[in-house]
């Protein structure tokens, strides 16, 4: 064998030699466990912070309330449909708040007539028409929206 | 935070129709336009480079060393706008060490660093071995060891020795042409195995891809040659160029039979996509596509030389033809590249609207870099022609 | 003589010879055609194998799980990137096709045609379809995105080089790249939730249970028992993505 083909060989040797070295160094720990990937990556997924505290949990604490939303229309929401994530409300009580949904449009996110919204999967006002300048809490609770309360305004504000 | 939000609303300002709401800014900018044009050149360069060593195309041989040299200069770069678009460009080397056997991209790593060191760094080496032990031999001070070391320090000089070095030389460059191929080849994969795109997913994409960078490779060699003629003050050998042009003319015409049967496929089955498609054609890509890529880029090189297939002019005439002729087909191979890579994600997966692509013009995937790296190789060549140049070697 | 009786005898041998591999061969193809369309189950594993289903005729596009889902999963509000959105599709009687997605239906939506021209209108939430055959998984050039051994298409954030190449190769496109993270970033179906037993966000606070999440293997479940009883479409069927998000009432004009 001539002797540029020997020296080529043996850098080429020396290169790939060095690459298997290095890689064995970058490859990370679990990769190729259970397939193609880092299998301690699930691990990882898993560790993200929990946010909301889920469908049931705020029913220790607000029994009161629980039950009432039991009893009307609003039964199958969660609490955190309207008041936001609240997990760190449990946890912490005193220094963190939920949110206290304000205003129509709110509401409105559920409750505004629209087209696309089928009839049988949500009662519909026409927000500009209904009661324009009250809240709608002036007459629903909103944790029993047909316990109506206040009901002293004119019929063609409906 | 702020700052971004006035872009977002200016950018939702400029959608057409709709869009998924994840698709409103483009995720492959000019610097994946520019990594594809670049491997392009390089293995066009690389094709024209062969064209005389392996086919014997001896009026060739003038340009023989600037093709490899040019080949090299710009392969060097190639990575460089890649890694410098990644979100991570830290984890790059992931890429090296745990590829993904069944994505297009991994083989960058390892199909690159082949065509470097197997392909390209050996052919030149066998081709210049002899010399740079002459040089380093002729030379003093540090160019004496720069050529030793590059040598190897192998300075056998027998004609045995020699014989060796042709025949080697000979050898990678036959293995060069099919590594050439797939080097730019899977580019075009990358893009022609997507499903969800329409604008891209096609067969002939990596064929397309190949057959334009070879056209813009052969264009760049011979700018090359006439710019370095110039500054050497050496009359340019007209054979030469008329030679180069005819393989380029030869190589158009297929390159553009192919990509105007993508579009006649594409226009006869008008499958879903097709409305969406035309749309953009005839729209956003009106000026980049029709005017620069297909007119100026490619019918205007294609009439001219079918020209002069039947009526030469003069030889002055012919030499300015085909230096702008080369920068046409530049220009027009890298907005091919655009069209496709930018093309792609301006109108919506949805089929029902387009987006909008603002080019920044600094910041990581700006203009500005792009720029530096075209320009980079440049610098690069003219370094490599200082250090090997093909005009002082010694005679056979 | 001879060779003539030798010839013969060799074409009866060679006639013979090919008469029984033929009939192997036609044994071996002739096995029943065994047609899979949608996400068949991976063989060999154990455990829950999720899927998800959305029922267009209860959603009203209020727009409260694609702003838990921003809440629970750590993506900033102003960026205009969503692991989940809503889109609003307005037909109308002359045809016109509108479609919209105002913050990604995290603000609600208003009505854009009169109800007298309106042929047809709904909404339709979007996420990741967790898909069986992923283009996205298949694409990523180290490995940072895989199906987990729960079905779940998740990403490795301390793994992905950002190269982009699976948000181009996802045909619903719901990646995107994590403006802070500088990392791929998409629906996980809440799995930092699911593995500890309680529900992805959007699940949750869905006020009609237009939002099923459930286990594939599991026959007698909740998700398997919207899949019995509704017709289900996945979009993009002709992808073969394996998607296993499944839609009721999914309209003709929706992609």
């Amino acid at each position: 064998m001539p002797v540029q083909i020997k020296r080529h060989l043996i850098i080429l040797v020396i290169m790939i030699g060095l690459f298997l070295v290095l890689r064995h160094f970058l490859v990370p720990e679990s990769y190729g466990d259970l397939g193609h990937y880092r299998a301690n990556s699930l691990q990882d997924n898993e560790k993200f912070e929990i946010i909301h505290a889920g469908k049931e949990s705020c029913n220790d604490c607000h029994e009161d309330m629980a039950e009432l939303k039991a009893m009307d229309l609003h039964s199958g929401l969660s609490c955190e449909t309207c008041h936001g994530p609240g997990l760190a409300h449990m946890n912490n009580t005193d220094s963190v708040d939920m949110i206290l949904p304000d205003g129509r449009a709110f509401c409105g996110l559920c409750h505004e007539k629209n087209a696309a919204r089928r009839t049988d999967a949500v009662i519909q006002v026409e927000l500009k028409v209904h009661n324009p300048d009250k809240n709608c809490t002036y007459c629903h609770n909103p944790h029993a929206p047909w316990e109506l309360r206040n009901q002293d305004l004119p019929e063609e504000n409906f | 935070m702020e700052n971004h939000y006035e872009e977002i609303q200016e950018m939702l300002s400029r959608v057409d129709g709709y869009i998924y709401p994840n698709e409103l800014e483009l995720h492959w900018g000019i610097l994946v336009v520019v990594y594809p044009y670049i491997t392009g050149l390089v293995a066009g360069a690389f094709i024209l480079a062969s064209l005389e060593r392996v086919f014997n195309v001896k009026v060739l041989k003038p340009t023989y060393h600037i093709a490899l040299l040019t080949a090299l200069a710009f392969l060097l770069t190639a990575g460089l706008p890649l890694i410098s678009h990644l979100s991570q460009p830290l984890r790059a080397f992931e890429i090296m060490v745990t590829p993904n056997p069944t994505s297009a991209m991994a083989v960058f790593g390892f199909v690159y660093l082949w065509y470097l060191m197997i392909v390209l760094i050996l052919e030149i080496w066998f081709d210049y071995r002899k010399d740079m032990v002459i040089w380093s031999q002729e030379k003093k001070g540090p160019l004496k060891w720069i050529y030793k070391i590059l040598s190897l320090g192998i300075t056998d000089l027998s004609p045995k020795s020699i014989k060796w070095d042709k025949k080697i030389g000979y050898f990678i460059t036959v293995v060069g042409i099919p590594s050439a191929f797939i080097l730019h080849g899977y580019v075009g994969f990358i893009f022609g195995s997507i499903k969800a795109n329409p604008w891209w997913s096609s067969v002939l994409m990596p064929v397309i891809f190949l057959f334009s960078a070879m056209v813009s490779g052969i264009a760049l060699v011979m700018i090359v040659y006439m710019i370095v003629s110039f500054i050497r003050k050496v009359k340019v050998d007209i054979e030469v160029l008329d030679t180069i042009m005819k393989y380029l003319f030869y190589i158009l015409i297929l390159d553009f039979t192919l990509e105007s049967l993508d579009q006649m496929h594409r226009i006869y089955e008008a499958e879903e996509s097709f409305e969406i498609i035309s749309m953009l054609v005839n729209g956003k890509l009106s000026l980049t596509l029709g005017v620069i890529q297909i007119f100026l880029g490619t019918i205007v090189p294609l009439l001219t030389l079918g020209l002069f297939q039947f009526y030469k002019p003069a030889e002055k005439i012919r030499k300015w033809v085909y230096f702008i002729l080369g920068f046409l087909i530049l220009i027009g191979i890298f907005f091919m590249r655009w069209n496709v890579v930018i093309g792609g994600q301006l109108f919506s997966k949805s089929f029902y609207g387009f987006t909008s692509f603002k080019l920044q013009l600094v910041g990581i995937e700006g203009l500005g870099m792009a720029i530096l790296w075209m320009v980079l190789p440049i610098f690069i060549l003219a370094f490599l022609l200082w250090l090997l140049p093909p005009w002082k070697r010694a005679e056979d | 003589m001879g060779t003539k009786e030798s010839r013969s005898s060799r074409r009866e041998f060679l006639k013979s010879v090919s008469a029984v591999t033929g009939l192997t061969v036609a044994s071996l193809v002739a096995s029943p055609f065994n047609a899979v369309l949608i996400a068949s189950e991976p063989k060999g594993e154990t455990g829950p194998w999720y899927g998800y289903g959305i029922d267009i005729e209860k959603c009203i596009g209020c727009g409260r799980c694609a702003n838990a889902c921003k809440a629970e999963n750590n993506v900033p509000d102003k960026s205009f990137f969503f692991r989940t959105w809503i889109e609003q599709y307005t037909i109308g009687n002359d045809g016109s096709i509108q479609i919209e997605s105002p913050n990604g239906g995290m603000d609600g939506f208003k009505q854009k045609l009169p109800d007298e021209d309106i042929f047809k209108s709904f909404f339709v939430p979007k996420m990741c379809n967790h898909c069986h055959k992923s283009p996205c998984v298949q694409v990523c050039p180290v490995g940072a995105t895989y199906d987990s051994p729960e079905g779940i298409v998740l990403v490795d954030d301390a793994y992905c080089i950002g190269c982009r190449y699976c948000v181009q190769s996802c045909p619903y496109g719901c990646r995107y790249i994590h403006p802070e993270k500088k990392v791929v970033d998409k629906c996980s179906l809440c799995y930092h939730r699911i593995k500890k037993g309680m529900n992805p966000a959007c699940i949750d606070v869905c006020p009609t249970g237009s939002r099923i999440f459930g286990d594939l293997r599991d026959k007698d479940g909740e998700l398997v028992e919207f899949l019995r009883t509704h017709n289900c479409q996945v979009l993009k069927p002709h992808l073969n993505t394996g998607s296993k998000l499944y839609y009721n009432a999914l309209s003709a004009e929706v992609r």
